[in-house]
């Protein structure tokens, strides 16, 4: 089958808006996105809208009455976190079934200001009296059962802190711009062992978009700025014994990835730049080992080696990530796809990745549901 | 055994109670391959075969699997409290607070033994004043 690219995609500076409706930060977006690459709302044939907190409000019709209502085929997506790079598969299947040939994928996001997490509580409150529900403690969970195995500790963790927020004073559309020293991340509010409060995303409103085209329309469109889709993968959790006391990001990831690389018959070492679902700083580690990034227990020699840094062997989040770009659940996916295209492009300014080939992007959706694309310069 | 008429309500719907009223865990066990989930499902999860669960009595001694020191949670609830995950000897993962450790990092050894404990659910009462059985894990005596 011919391949997918992507021809169009952007993203709103990712901040808070409390004055802007869920359509207006999508459409906005949306815009962004079709001016990328020349084309207008009437020319999009199919549209996918991800959103978590928009999801019951049929938000991809409502951005179409801010873009023009087309009639076009509109359908909502709501994957937890990894709602926005669903949106984008759906799009992607759209084109690559060849029924349609341009497609519209839209994440949008206005996210609660707290912590997230909890669920339905009957008769008396839950948490903790089991434990904590709450997302800081359960990403926590899953940092110290790798600690448990390999030694991994709290300082290794609070490195990638350090390191997406450096990364996030090159970004102008990050919502953090700030250095964050080791000392000031080990230091600051403990909310949930070993996440301090700057080891956890930032609740953020945004909106990112791209547009999908057929192989046929991007070479009648010019193929200089576009990026061929050549991984699009989804999965969702197998079975594991303790599911689901505690969610397991790790396997779902893992096949996730492999289907990916096979996908796209490359391996990890194929890697020029990864955005990655850093949504605590606990969860990035475990992903460069379910990524296949390093090797197994490796981690945290990983990033004490500095080898996920702007310069290092593989760059991680030179976005900032969701720890400092900011987490607007439904935007995210598709967000990393654009900070990956910005590099494939060699248009991504102070923070480059020079040379970039290939850029892996992944998300994890609570509940549990993994998403990794590979995008490629066409 | 259902409910009991008078006396705490359980927490949880695993939380079952013996004739005499004393707490204890169920789960439930595939019969075609032996996967272990608290409640009972259409088909099992791990192999999809329909031939149904066995309930068991889950064995009140295992391993902690992880954990994080909760400092700061939802409005109103207390804290600190050390959230935990412990798989149980012969089956079944669960999730609440760890005692008895308190609240240092180094003081919580990876994979220590834990023994599951009932209690009054830290006192906690519903709207209409009843009382309630929840659990917690100890680290065992060694």
């Amino acid at each position: 089958m011919a391949d997918v690219y992507i021809l169009g995609i952007d993203m709103t500076r990712f901040g808070r808006y409390p004055d802007r409706t869920f359509a207006q930060l999508g459409g906005e977006a949306a815009l962004m996105a079709l001016d990328d690459c020349g084309l207008g709302a009437r020319d999009v044939q199919i549209m996918y809208c991800g959103t978590v907190f928009g999801a019951y409000e049929m938000t991809g019709q409502a951005i179409m009455r801010e873009i023009g209502q087309t009639g076009i085929p509109v359908t909502n997506i709501v994957n937890a976190c990894a709602s926005g790079a669903s949106a984008f598969r759906e799009a992607w299947l759209a084109v690559k079934s060849g029924v349609y040939n341009v497609a519209l994928a839209v994440g949008v996001e206005k996210t609660p200001r707290g912590m997230l997490g909890g669920g339905a509580e009957t008769g008396i409150p839950l948490e903790g009296l089991f434990g904590s529900a709450s997302m800081p403690a359960v990403f926590a969970e899953s940092g110290t059962e790798h600690a448990a195995k390999y030694g991994t500790t709290f300082a290794q963790f609070a490195k990638v802190s350090v390191k997406n927020h450096h990364h996030s004073t090159m970004n102008p559309k990050s919502f953090y711009q700030m250095e964050t020293p080791l000392e000031q991340v080990m230091g600051a509010e403990m909310i949930a062992y070993p996440n301090t409060k700057l080891m956890c995303s930032v609740n953020v409103d945004g909106a990112a978009a791209a547009v999908l085209v057929s192989e046929r329309k991007a070479r009648e469109l010019g193929l200089s700025r576009a990026i061929r889709v050549r991984a699009s993968a989804l999965q969702s959790d197998p079975w594991n014994p303790s599911n689901p006391m505690m969610p397991d990001v790790n396997t779902v990831t893992r096949l996730a990835a492999k289907s990916a690389y096979e996908q796209a018959g490359i391996g990890p070492e194929d890697v020029s730049l990864v955005e990655l679902h850093d949504c605590f700083a606990t969860a990035e580690l475990l992903h460069y080992e379910n990524l296949g990034l390093c090797g197994e227990g490796q981690a945290g020699e990983f990033i004490d080696a500095g080898e996920t840094t702007l310069g290092g062997k593989v760059p991680v989040n030179v976005s900032g990530g969701l720890l400092s770009k900011g987490h607007p659940l439904g935007a995210t996916g598709i967000a990393n796809m654009y900070e990956v295209s910005l590099h494939l492009r060699g248009e991504a300014g102070a923070r480059q990745v020079e040379g970039a080939k290939i850029g892996l992007t992944h998300v994890v959706g609570l509940g549990t549901a993994s998403a990794v694309h590979v995008l490629e310069k066409a | 055994m259902a409910q009991p008429e008078t006396g705490p309500i359980a927490a949880k719907p695993h939380i079952k109670f013996d004739p005499d009223g004393k707490p204890f865990i169920e789960a439930h066990r595939c019969r075609a391959c032996g996967a272990v989930t608290a409640d009972a499902r259409l088909a099992c999860p791990a192999c999809a075969s329909r031939d149904g669960f066995d309930a068991f009595r889950v064995k009140q001694t295992g391993k902690l699997i992880a954990y994080s020191i909760v400092k700061r949670s939802y409005p109103g609830i207390a804290t600190p409290f050390v959230s935990a995950i412990a798989a149980f000897d012969g089956g079944l993962a669960l999730k609440a607070n760890l005692v008895g450790v308190g609240f240092e990092p180094e003081a919580i050894a990876p994979n220590i033994e834990v023994r599951l404990t009932f209690n009054e659910a830290l006192g906690r009462t519903d709207a209409e004043g009843r009382a309630y059985v929840g659990y917690q894990f100890e680290p065992q005596k060694s």
